[in-house]
């Protein structure tokens, strides 16, 4: 009987949205991934075979073992567990350089998109001309200028991302200004950060998180590519990027496993998140 | 018509007016005391005064930003610090070379990633689109250097079949050059394909579900017939668009895959610059690429609007 069917289907669109992301499987794998690196992040020193600093100079370069399962490196370090223990800076810099990002960039497009009128048209331009360049020559520039340390990186980084996050939430704010709740609560009195933030944010809070977890991916490509071009936090902690920067003129001499390994790690992050990213913005989408 | 092409013009020479300063401001601003950063922390306090005023940097900020935009509009783009000599030539020479890599990615992505996004919109909903699409998107996020390594460590570490540097011996054959550029070209593929297939597949299933398509197949017309005829000339108009704000992610990538491969182009420059704190050198490339990117986007969107008489007398995007 249909009447027995529609709210059933009715039922299952009313289901959570973790509900539904869970039914993915690219949700389920990208999360395992996520989860994984997460977990070295946190406990990396504990669960690495070697200890990732512990030089050994009479076994240097040498190709993965069973002792070594991804080899060692020019100073004779542990691969994998230099691997294991890197994920930690990556995910510390980009989730808050991101945050950032987001936070401002829906602040400053909440502003743009409701407010309207001149300020909105300049900020237009200049978001403009911060867009006619590739985001990584600007960060490049500012960190060259600005020197680098984890601060500066999630700081130039968050405002890099602010005017592109700042867009996509203005065109959304703009789409719900058109809608009939919006003149509503304007004619009941309510002030102009009420309307923003109580009235508004909440039903472009969709396209906020999807705007996230699609950044999210592009601050670990931007802090990976920074460290690979020698402008990543130097410390003492081992580190993707920096390895891969410090290694990979080795790569012509066929010692490939120093480079290949944190580079794999890399695109495994990458790809983990996207897969996330591409599961959130499937199921809000609907 | 005219009116729009002065509109958009005129809008950007503002924006490449507002990169100016940004660049002027990263690059002079910012980086504090260009003449200690020179000579270092021990240099003697008369010396950097000196250089101060040699450089100019003791000025006030308007004059020093008037006498830049001034010079660089006169193609006078300063003296690099680093090889202490004028920054054209060198750019010059970058340019080209980046040029050359920058067309064969485009020579080889534009057809793949117009091919993907058609065959992923025609098996719409099946698993091909979304392992096309998923693909696309991971490629289109994974870093130029860690697909570089990978294709580095399969083709000329275990194969040997390919070199690992991009720079050719001088005075070597375009065939060699040609060879030389296949693997760098291959990361910027990469971070192409994923962008030009997303396009292409949402304009081909918008002609797909449109009337005229609809009457066109009721009509009788085959299925190929209605795909190259109707379905594909309006679906690629707006390919063209993004294939041009996409140089500007080509040229970031440049950055990276020109490092990796040792290749002299424009990305290197910027790079070595940036390492160098040569910021003459760096603001002169930063600023050609946005100019690049700028007559990109303005010969795509002259080229949209020729194309399509409907955009003619619409609002800029």
């Amino acid at each position: 009987m249909p009447a027995g069917i529609v709210p059933r289907e009715a039922e299952r669109r009313q289901q959570p949205a973790w509900r539904l992301l869970l039914d993915r499987p690219t949700f389920v794998i990208g999360a395992a991934i996520l989860l994984f690196w997460i977990v070295c992040a946190v406990f990396g020193t504990a669960i690495a075979p070697h200890n990732p600093l512990a030089q050994q100079l009479l076994a240097t370069n040498m190709p993965p073992s069973a002792a070594h399962w991804f080899g060692t490196d020019q100073l004779g370090r542990d691969v994998f567990s230099r691997v294991l223990v890197g994920a930690r800076t990556i995910l510390i810099i980009a989730p808050l350089a991101t945050l950032l990002g987001t936070v401002l960039g829906t602040a400053l497009g909440l502003a743009l998109g409701y407010l309207g009128g001149i300020v909105d048209m300049l900020v237009g331009r200049l978001v403009e001309a911060v867009l006619a360049l590739p985001a990584i020559v600007v960060i490049l520039l500012f960190v060259a200028a600005l020197g680098v340390s984890t601060i500066t990186l999630i700081l130039v980084i968050g405002f890099i991302f602010t005017p592109l996050i700042a867009r996509t939430v203005r065109s959304a704010v703009q789409v719900e200004g058109q809608l009939d709740y919006v003149p509503a609560a304007r004619l009941l009195g309510e002030r102009r950060g009420w309307m923003m933030f109580v009235e508004i944010l909440p039903n472009v809070f969709p396209t906020v998180l999807v705007e996230f977890t699609v950044r999210l991916g592009y601050a670990i490509f931007t802090v990976a590519t920074l460290a690979f071009l020698g402008f990543g936090v130097q410390i003492s902690t081992p580190n993707w990027g920096t390895d891969i920067y410090s290694n990979y003129v080795l790569l012509g001499a066929g010692y490939w496993w120093e480079t290949l390994f944190p580079a794999l790690a890399i695109a495994s992050l990458i790809i983990a998140i996207n897969l996330v990213a591409d599961s959130v913005e499937q199921v809000l989408a609907g | 018509m005219a009116i729009y092409l002065l509109r958009r013009l005129g809008l950007a020479v503002i924006t490449l007016w507002l990169l100016s300063v940004i660049v002027f401001f990263a690059g002079q601003v910012l980086p504090g005391n260009p003449a200690r950063s020179i000579l270092g922390p021990l240099a003697a306090e008369s010396a950097v005064k000196a250089l101060d005023h040699q450089l100019g940097v003791d000025r006030p900020l308007i004059t020093q930003y008037f006498s830049w935009i001034g010079g660089t509009l006169h193609g006078n783009l300063g003296e690099s610090y680093q090889y202490q000599s004028p920054v054209e030539p060198l750019l010059q020479a970058a340019l080209v070379n980046s040029a050359k890599l920058g067309a064969l990615a485009l020579i080889v992505i534009i057809p793949l990633g117009i091919l993907g996004g058609v065959v992923a919109a025609l098996n719409a909903g099946r698993p091909l689109d979304r392992i096309i699409s998923l693909t696309g998107l991971s490629a289109a996020t994974v870093p130029e250097f860690v697909s570089g390594i990978v294709v580095i460590t399969i083709f000329s570490v275990e194969l040997k079949i390919l070199p690992a540097s991009a720079a050719a011996p001088a005075g070597s054959s375009f065939l060699t050059q040609l060879r030389y550029l296949i693997l760098p070209a291959i990361p910027l593929v990469f971070v192409l394909f994923g962008y030009i297939a997303r396009i292409a597949r949402a304009g081909t299933i918008e002609a797909l579900e449109s009337d005229y398509v609809r009457t066109a197949t009721l009509k009788g017309l085959k299925r190929h017939v209605v795909i190259w005829r109707h379905v594909l000339r309006n679906s690629l108009l707006p390919t063209i668009t993004v294939i041009a704000t996409q140089t500007g992610y080509l040229i970031g990538g440049l950055i990276v895959v020109e490092t990796l491969f040792n290749y002299r182009g424009i990305g290197n420059l910027i790079f070595h610059a940036a390492n160098a704190k040569d910021f003459p050198m760096l603001e002169a490339g930063v600023l050609t690429i946005g100019v690049v990117y700028m007559v990109a986007t303005l010969i795509a969107d002259v080229t949209t609007t020729l194309l399509n008489p409907r955009l003619r007398t619409g609002v800029i995007r």
